[in-house]
């Protein structure tokens, strides 16, 4: 078990997040903006995240908390 | 009290120990570099620091760090190391940090020469750096005044928050008188504002000059003008010499002030009721006291080893209530008594 | 479950200014990470830059310094003789580090001290809008080479770490990146290294990191990852050029 939160209204939406994956489930939404007009990172797919944390490890905007 | 036979420049530079300067950083230049000489001998002895800058850039720049820091610094130089420091001096004094500054000018423009010489006056009250900013300016006249100006200084500078400038020249670095120093200071105001590492004991301190709201670099600069007028009503001095009664004032600083001082006394030897406005602080310039000595005078004589800066602000000061002449002698060029006194005479017959 | 990463608590918990996928706060965080680990965020003075790092100050919850274009490593030097048992460490981008201040940054060096030189090499002057940086690469359009930097006409960039590793004073030159894992990795290993040799008092240490920007190289921000990759690094090796521990290590 494991899962990624991300800060909605840090993320920037530059999508290194989803560079970094290995599990390739991170992704960046289409439907919400945030406040600065950003659409944020999301998990595709909570139940295939293994906590690796590369995601956080590649955010330039300390977005993602990474549960494990 | 002990009294020691010292040059100027020794002199300034054992003051700063005394007053508990802790680091000083500097890069050579003539007629200053008995003062590096000295504190690179002296520092060491008294727990403080002495380092040798690869520039006066980066000299200026090290003093920033150390008042940021909470220590007592100073840096020293000549006229043109002077110019290399405006920039950081700007920041210093948009950080509103203290330190001491000290010039023992030399001639310029551009490399100028090495004789003393007093054309730095507008730099140091008016222009040394980008902004609006003061420092505060000591003219000393004697090795002696050194010792205490700079003593001063260091404590206005902390009280005030604002580099303090000691405007010498090369004839008072390099002259020889004996001189008391007082007892070596070891107790500080506290300074809550040092960014000294917070130990976890307080919020983070930031030591700043980056203002990118227009309205918010306004305040901070208002609030400094504020200091500056609370300066200006209690920071003033002078030497007012045989003013009560004199028609011909001569107005001059440093060591052409001492020069003037014997014209003076040549002049009322010859009966021309003579005296002298000597500024001790430049800036801000001792507008109530040259005033008071203007009570009785028909007519000033401002002096200087310029070609005429001091005089902007004796003008300003005056108000046009009396006129103001002009005599000078620049480029490294010491006027002698019998020029000054020619001078005093040739006003004598006009007013 | 328990939190296996979030942010350190060196780093302001405050949105940065800087453009998406702009590796700057990948840089911040590694060091917030490293004095987190070490404990010395109370012990700790941080010197900003002039330059797209300049609000630095407000982001790391150390005391900070914004200094004048250039001086950094003077400024720290400042600090560091005032105070010789604090952490000092300056963050500097390449046109602070290696152009206006390359006389502080060398003489800081070869005085060996003892401070440590975060030193941003992202091949462009990001803040004033994307003119040639001192480390521009051969070739590289920017606002001031429009028509690609011209070495005979603008010269060849400059190769810090590498000239800084020739000289005495130096600890630690050292060069890595951000543009993967495993280089952020490596490159805070680097910086902790950095760190410590402050701590043990081995004298001056500098780590230029290799970081993009995505708004003035003119692509999106994975795909200056990439450029790093193929064209930065090929250009800019990334290695130790000085490593006093790894030498004394070896013997």
């Amino acid at each position: 078990m494991a899962k990624i939160t991300v800060n909605f209204e840090r993320c920037k939406g530059c999508g290194l997040c989803a560079t970094a994956c290995p599990k390739k489930i991170v992704a960046l939404q289409e439907e919400k903006r945030n406040k600065k007009g950003y659409f944020t990172a999301y998990c595709t797919d909570d139940s295939s995240c293994i906590g690796c944390a590369m995601c956080a490890t590649m955010c330039p905007d300390c977005a993602i908390t990474v549960e494990k | 009290m002990e009294r020691n036979l010292m040059k100027g420049n020794e002199a300034l530079a054992e003051a700063a120990i005394r007053a508990g300067c802790k680091c000083f950083f500097g890069y050579p230049i003539t007629p200053q570099t008995e003062v590096a000489a000295y504190l690179a001998k002296n520092m060491p002895k008294n727990g403080g620091v002495f380092l040798q800058a690869e520039s006066e850039i980066a000299a200026i720049n090290m003093v920033l760090g150390a008042a940021s820091a909470g220590v007592r610094t100073m840096t020293s130089s000549s006229s043109p190391g002077i110019s290399l420091k405006s920039e950081g001096v700007s920041y210093i004094a948009g950080c509103d940090l203290p330190c001491v500054i000290i010039n023992v000018q030399r001639g310029g423009p551009g490399l100028g020469g090495i004789q003393p010489s007093q054309s730095d006056y507008w730099q140091a009250t008016k222009a040394l750096g980008h902004g609006d900013y003061q420092l505060l300016v000591y003219a000393p006249c004697s090795v002696q005044e050194m010792v205490d100006k700079v003593t001063l200084a260091f404590d206005m500078a902390d009280k005030y928050r604002m580099p303090a400038m000691i405007l010498a020249d090369g004839l008072l670095g390099q002259m020889m008188e004996p001189v008391t120093f007082p007892e070596k200071k070891t107790e500080f105001e506290p300074k809550p504002w040092a960014t000294n590492g917070h130990g976890g004991k307080r919020d983070h301190n930031i030591t700043n000059s980056l203002y990118l709201v227009p309205e918010e670099l306004e305040n901070s600069i208002k609030s400094r003008y504020e200091r500056y007028e609370v300066i200006k009503a209690n920071l003033t001095e002078a030497e007012l010499y045989l003013t009560e009664d004199a028609d011909i004032v001569v107005a001059a600083y440093g060591a052409s002030a001492r020069v003037a001082k014997s014209a003076v006394n040549h002049a009322r030897a010859e009966g021309i009721k003579a005296g002298l406005f000597r500024p001790i602080t430049l800036w801000p310039f001792p507008v109530k006291e040259i005033n008071e000595a203007a009570k009785n005078a028909k007519a000033f004589l401002d002096v200087e080893m310029s070609m005429g800066q001091m005089i902007e602000d004796v003008k300003l000061s005056l108000n046009c209530s009396k006129p103001v002449e002009f005599f000078g002698r620049t480029g490294g060029v010491i006027p002698s008594p019998a020029e000054v006194l020619e001078q005093i005479k040739i006003l004598a017959e006009k007013y | 479950m328990a939190v296996v990463f979030e942010r350190p608590k060196s780093l302001a918990d405050v949105p940065t200014h800087y453009c998406p996928g702009c590796t700057h706060g990948i840089i911040h965080r590694l060091i917030a990470e490293v004095i987190d680990e070490m404990g010395i965020e109370g012990d700790t003075i941080g010197i900003a830059p002039v330059g797209c790092a300049v609000m630095a100050y407000d982001y790391f919850n150390c005391d900070m310094i914004e200094a004048a274009h250039g001086r950094a490593p003077a400024t720290a030097t400042g600090v560091k003789r005032a105070l010789p048992d604090k952490f000092v460490f300056t963050y500097q981008g390449d046109g602070d580090c290696a152009a206006i201040g390359t006389a502080e940054t060398v003489h800081a060096a070869t005085r060996g001290e003892n401070i440590t030189v975060i030193f941003v090499n992202n091949a462009i002057y990001g803040m004033t809008g994307g003119q040639m940086a001192p480390t521009s690469l051969p070739g590289q359009v920017t606002q001031t080479t429009p028509y690609g930097r011209d070495t005979k006409t603008a010269g060849f960039p400059i190769k810090m770490v590498e000239m800084l590793a020739a000289l005495d004073g130096v600890a630690l030159s050292q060069r890595v990146a951000v543009n993967s894992v495993p280089h952020i990795r490596e490159a805070k290993k680097a910086i902790r290294k950095a760190f410590e040799n402050q701590r043990d008092k081995l004298g001056f240490s500098i780590i230029e990191v290799l970081s993009s920007c995505p708004t003035n190289w003119g692509v999106s921000p994975a795909e200056a990852l990439k450029k790093i990759d193929e064209e930065m690094i090929p250009y800019y090796p990334l290695k130790a050029y000085k490593d006093i521990r790894a030498e004394e290590a070896a013997k």
